[in-house]
């Protein structure tokens, strides 16, 4: 249930920010302040979940097999490597270092 | 009837003439049809991404999956909620036993950028007030990056629209693939696909850090979402990390505040 309620909640509010871009009069959101935060506010966020799906185990840190999947997925970004190859890497790289005893 | 086919092709034509007289006055003498850009080409670059992108969505099934949703839950995520950050994030604090509504502010807060792209969609693809409902729901970060790359209204629309169709019929079937399939996999870790969610997050994030204050926000977020990971209840900690943003800001128009003092 509390699966459900969230997927309602956030449909709701994904969608009506969304529409909100397209009705609102331009101009409206265009001051500098407004659109710097709303271009950093991402990266905080980003950033954070990055951090927290590497080395979160429920409430605990741990350094384990997958911060060597997001250091392959960070080699393919250097190279440019197309979002799919990306995921891959990491999956990959994730699943040997495992397999490995990792 | 007649006139119903017809009339598509003429503001097509005007906008085609105009662009080339743009053109021709910015100082491109003989040079006819420069800004022009053929529709095939458009659809190609906007089939690429919504292809790549699109096949990622097996990714997000089979992490909403291990996260402990049903096939259903999965697929109305990506039905409706349709912006794969946000999907990522719910489903991440959803699994690690976030409240629903903590879950959900986190997903909203990611989500919050697809309104400025469409502040700058509705200029450019000038899209009518009847259409808009539809339209934003396509309104993400690939749709708006194709649109924004093409050169005439044209161009834009056309890449808007075939990007926001491919990627949303193959994400949402390659999610449902990747939820019923998740479960002949049986032991996600085994295969590595927990790295799934964090590599998404990453490849999104890195376009972004171009700035000193771009990376001097990831890292405080960083320090913030795992510092407090242990003492704060799951899906609280990357909100405070969000403060980040507003922080630096701050903290940046107290500096430039304080020189301009100086100054004088």
């Amino acid at each position: 249930m509390n699966a459900w309620i969230a997927i309602g909640v956030t449909t709701a509010a994904c969608y009506l920010v969304k529409l909100a871009g397209l009705l609102v009069p331009a101009g409206t959101l265009e001051r500098p302040l407004v659109r710097r935060l709303a271009a950093l506010l991402p990266v905080a966020l980003l950033a954070a979940l990055t951090a927290q799906q590497t080395f979160g185990a429920g409430r605990v840190l741990v350094l384990d097999a997958r911060a060597a999947g997001l250091a392959a997925a960070a080699v393919a970004l250097v190279l440019r490597a197309p979002l799919l190859v990306v995921v891959a890497a990491a999956v990959a790289v994730t699943a040997a270092a495992r397999a490995l005893g990792g | 009837m007649s006139e119903q086919t017809a009339s598509p092709d003429i503001p097509v034509d005007v906008e085609r003439r105009t662009a080339a007289g743009a053109a021709d006055s910015a100082g491109a003498p003989h040079t006819t049809g420069v800004p022009e850009k053929a529709d095939s080409a458009v659809v190609r670059d906007a089939l690429g991404v919504g292809v790549a992108v699109g096949l990622s969505g097996f990714a997000f099934g089979v992490t909403a999956a291990g996260a402990g949703l049903d096939v259903p839950q999965t697929c109305a995520l990506s039905l409706f909620v349709f912006t794969g950050a946000s999907q990522f994030a719910l489903v991440g604090a959803l699994a690690a036993g976030g409240n629903p509504f903590t879950a959900a502010a986190g997903a909203f807060f990611l989500g919050t950028r697809n309104a400025f792209y469409g502040l700058r969609l509705s200029q450019l693809l000038a899209v009518r007030r009847a259409v808009r409902p539809l339209a934003a729901h396509w309104v993400i970060d690939e749709t708006t990056a194709v649109a924004l790359a093409q050169p005439t209204r044209r161009a834009a629309r056309i890449g808007f629209t075939v990007t926001g169709l491919t990627l949303y019929l193959l994400w949402n079937l390659t999610t449902l693939l990747g939820a019923l399939g998740a479960e002949a996999v049986g032991d996600m870790n085994a295969w590595g696909l927990d790295a799934a969610g964090p590599a998404v997050f990453l490849a999104l994030l890195a376009p972004m850090l171009r700035t000193t204050s771009d990376r001097v926000v990831a890292g405080i977020a960083v320090a913030l979402g795992l510092g407090l990971l242990p003492v704060l209840p799951a899906g609280v900690p990357v909100l405070v990390a969000a403060l980040a943003a507003p922080a630096v800001l701050w903290w940046q128009g107290r500096m430039t505040g304080r020189r301009k003092g100086a100054d004088r």
